[in-house]
């Protein structure tokens, strides 16, 4: 959203290494490249937490010892990144036709100075705010698949965040279903 | 229990306790020892090893001098590290960092600029020339499921011992001089507390998990609270989506954790400061 843009490209169920596959269920394998320089430690970081966010919702017993790579490149960065990256992730997964069992959204929260909730903050916003939460939700029943938070905030200000995510989260699914539409509607 | 293992751990799960005798919200026997005497590491300026049951984290904090980074000419470095090395369970293996140890390692850099532990400006000595750099290296010596826990504690522990030289510039040559002799100890600001659980089946929520118990999860949560009630990181990677009320109950039991881990640590330092 914005000026921020991430490709995602997914391969996949394919083939894994032998060292690599699971008996049961497809192994999901994440890469996080940013616009400059190598990948470092905080990509990993960002890059298990998709992983494992993806894996709660891909039915990977369904393709057994295969391998889905997505590979995530940064194009530009202009804040809410990892949420951005989540975006993308889901409607690449979407695209490629896995077998889902909900669809999920990423969305941040930036609280400033004052107490406000500022809701998708530019790099500027994020900066100067007290804390910023990233949270993503499931389509299903608007659960938190997963959250992450930097800067303190206080208890009540996390779920007054929650909250308004999962309000947020609408728009976003929507955007998806308009998405999709106009993809298979030609 | 090695066939079916998730079944194994349904039963008793459905009784409300766990394999190794403990209640769904009940922690490890934690023991920590801090310090030069009790501990191993003499050449490091402050080290902690902390035991959660079978999970042995050790952490040792060096300090070295630097100079400050142009931008931010008031400001000093913390470092941490943290190593998965073979040697604690067999599916680390040798090499460069794997995804977790590097996971980790961003995680306890993230709890120390959240909680603000330690502020940086703490850390200079003479703005734009000479600033603290603190190495902070956690090595995990035996994994037995809760890593972030362990480390982050190991990490507060051992900062608490640190005794920073006082150093001094000499006006007309420019150099620095260190004196040994005068220590002053590291100034803590916050004391954050890390308490993980596990996600079983979408519903049911453990504490401390085990490496067993962490295999069978389907998902786990991180929350590491600082003194005041305030929550300093929200971790959740992925895994069964929680209701909010159920995130609300995860915090409650994390602050509760903070108190009693915070008595631990003022016992076992009030225990090796010098009488």
């Amino acid at each position: 959203p914005g000026d921020t843009s991430v490709l995602a490209g997914i391969y996949g169920p394919a083939e894994a290494k032998v060292s690599k596959e699971l008996p049961d269920r497809a192994a999901l394998e994440v890469l996080l490249r940013p616009k400059v320089g190598l990948p470092g430690v905080l990509e990993r970081s960002r890059e298990q937490l998709l992983r494992q966010t993806c894996e709660a919702v891909v039915l990977g017993a369904l393709h057994p010892r295969t391998a889905v790579s997505l590979v995530l490149q940064v194009l530009s960065d202009a804040g809410s990144l990892l949420s951005c990256c989540l975006n993308a992730a889901c409607m690449a997964l979407l695209d490629a036709g896995l077998p889902l069992a909900a669809l999920f959204c990423g969305v941040t929260c930036a609280l400033q100075p004052d107490g406000a909730i500022l809701l998708d903050p530019t790099a500027r916003q994020e900066q100067e705010a007290r804390a910023v939460l990233t949270f993503a939700i499931a389509s299903s029943d608007r659960k938190v698949l997963m959250a992450n938070t930097k800067g303190s905030c206080s208890v009540e200000e996390m779920q007054q965040c929650l909250a308004a995510a999962q309000r947020a989260a609408d728009t976003v699914f929507q955007f998806y279903r308009d998405s999709v539409c106009r993809r298979y509607s030609k | 229990r090695t066939v079916e293992p998730l079944e194994y751990y349904r039963r008793f799960l459905k009784e409300n306790c766990r394999p190794d005798g403990r209640e769904l919200g009940e922690f490890r026997t934690t023991t920590v020892n801090i310090g030069k005497c009790l501990c191993s590491i003499t050449t490091a300026d402050g080290s902690a090893l902390v035991k959660l049951g079978n999970t042995t984290v050790i952490c040792g904090v060096k300090a070295e001098l630097a100079a400050p980074a142009a931008d931010s000419a008031n400001k000093g470095y913390i470092v941490p590290n943290v190593e998965l090395p073979s040697l604690c369970a067999e599916r680390f293996r040798s090499g460069p960092p794997g995804e977790e140890a590097q996971a980790a390692s961003q995680f306890i850099a993230d709890v120390i600029e959240n909680s603000q532990m330690i502020v940086k400006e703490d850390l200079c000595i003479a703005s734009g020339k000479l600033a603290w750099v603190l190495y902070c290296d956690i090595i995990c010596l035996d994994y037995d499921g809760n890593l972030l826990d362990a480390s982050v504690f190991a990490l507060l522990a051992a900062l608490k011992n640190v005794q920073l030289p006082s150093v001094m510039i000499n006006e007309e040559t420019g150099l620095s001089e260190v004196n040994l002799k005068q220590k002053n100890p590291l100034v803590l600001r916050k004391h954050p507390v890390a308490t993980s659980f596990a996600i079983f089946d979408d519903t049911l929520l453990i504490v401390d998990p085990t490496a067993e118990e962490e295999d069978l999860a389907t998902g786990t949560v991180t929350i590491v609270t600082d003194g005041e009630g305030r929550l300093c990181s929200v971790h959740k990677p992925g895994g069964s989506p929680l209701t909010g009320a159920k995130l609300q109950d995860c915090i409650t039991r994390a602050i509760t954790r903070h108190k009693e881990v915070k008595k631990l640590i003022d016992k076992v330092i009030k225990s090796i400061t010098p009488k």
